[in-house]
């Protein structure tokens, strides 16, 4: 698999939008990797929470915005609390899944839901999947 | 009789009235009436964390607004998720004064413009700092004989740094409050770790493997229950249980009560109060072998 590094990638309009959204500097990461030592959902991650910001800082949108990772997190907080340099990755998460949610690409289709499975959860547990995962 | 404005969030109505329940009839016991605000309006659950984002705001401050309308300058939430949400949101707006006039602008219509001034509190802060555990203590009328409990904090109520009500990798409160209950709680390694939250809408097997990871280490260290305090975690870890037992078929089933619910009945507090038909797995057996019931 190539992978193409390029000068133009690295402050593209996608890194500077998720620095926007997230309000976070990425390039003060270091890679210490805490963030997916603590991160809970890992297992079910195609891309870890340090790798994601590195993709960020490289300007590799398509990864991004194609990986399972911005789904299967939770917005914990964990990844937050444990970085030593401040770095707030839940945001970074939020700022990718606002990416393409905002062009109206669902990921919980609320439509494709059957019956059972709206009833069979509380209100709490609906609100906060769509609010996440919905346009 | 001490009153208090008090924000029910839309899952404490229904499918967690345990958990309201047990916490009005405890808060009574302990001379504390919480007093329902009018008019209020789900507060959307989680906090939006995109930094342009105003409008996934305007949900919990429009409770701010209502607390004002009560004539309060505090509000307690029961719910963690409503909690840390109406709190973020408070804090947001609070250190953001922009934002904040957008928003009230937005909500022209409103009798009170928001002026960052309620506090959002949650039950155990009040249980905490205003009650006090040896208060609670001295007002327990039935003490277990033997009980132990794994209690789980999961993430809202302690993160992140600033807003969560405890420490955020070694919280101590609810371990103090069974203390205060005559309840033995054990050490448990997964007390903070995540059950998945919303995941349960459309990936309720990785819950599922969630909920067996945590309860079988609550299993292992000997609990014999697991206290809660978020509706949320309450249904990924009580009724998603079964599905564990389908991924693994080692799952041992542990009961999950709220925390309201062993200190509203360490006060005398009725059974029916308690709404166990609710629960999945049933806690009603232990509890009555350990002289809570």
């Amino acid at each position: 698999m190539r992978t193409h590094i390029s000068r133009k990638k690295i402050r593209n309009a996608f890194v500077e939008k998720v620095e926007e959204l997230s309000g976070q500097n990425l390039l003060v990461c270091y890679q210490c990797g805490k963030c997916s030592a603590g991160c809970p959902q890992v297992d079910q991650m195609d891309i870890l929470p340090n790798q994601v910001i590195r993709l960020a800082q490289l300007g590799e949108q398509e990864e991004l915005v194609n990986s399972k990772t911005i789904w299967v997190c939770a917005s914990c907080m964990t990844c937050n609390v444990r970085c030593p340099k401040g770095v707030k990755i839940a945001e970074v998460m939020e700022a990718v899944r606002q990416i393409v949610l905002r062009k109206r690409k669902d990921h919980v289709h609320i439509e494709k839901l059957t019956a059972e499975e709206r009833e069979s959860v509380p209100p709490i547990a609906l609100i906060s999947s769509f609010r996440k995962s919905t346009s | 009789m001490k009153t208090i404005s008090y924000y029910p969030g839309c899952t404490l109505k229904n499918s967690a009235k345990n958990f309201e329940d047990s916490a009005l009839c405890a808060l009574s016991r302990l001379g504390w009436e919480a007093k329902e605000l009018e008019r209020w309006n789900c507060c959307g659950t989680v906090f939006s964390l995109a930094t342009d984002d105003l409008m996934h705001h305007l949900a919990p401050i429009r409770n701010l607004i209502r607390t004002k309308e009560a004539g309060s300058d505090t509000v307690l939430t029961l719910c963690a998720m409503c909690y840390n949400t109406l709190k973020r949101a408070n804090e947001r707006v609070k250190s953001d004064a922009d934002s904040l006039e957008k928003i009230n602008d937005f909500m022209d219509r409103e009798k009170v413009k928001y002026a960052g001034d309620v506090r959002v509190l949650h039950l155990l802060e009040i249980l905490r700092d205003e009650i006090t555990f040896p208060v609670v203590a001295g007002k327990v009328v039935r003490k277990p004989d033997g009980l132990r409990v794994a209690n789980y904090y999961g993430c809202l109520l302690v993160r992140p740094k600033g807003i969560g009500l405890d420490d955020q990798e070694n919280p101590v409160v609810l371990e103090d409050l069974m203390t205060a209950l005559g309840v033995e709680s054990v050490e448990f390694p997964y007390n903070t770790e995540c059950c998945g939250a919303y995941q349960t809408v459309d990936e309720p097997q990785t819950v599922a493997e969630r909920t067996h990871h945590i309860l079988t280490s609550a299993h292992r260290q000997g609990a014999d229950l697991l206290t809660v305090s978020c509706p949320l975690c309450a249904f990924n870890l009580d009724h998603r249980q079964k599905d564990a037992a389908r991924l693994h078929t080692d799952f041992a089933p542990l009961p999950v009560v709220y925390f309201t619910q062993l200190l509203a009945l360490g006060l005398g507090c009725p059974e029916e109060d308690m709404h166990f038909d609710l629960h999945a797995v049933d806690p009603r057996p232990v509890l009555e072998q350990k002289g809570v019931l």
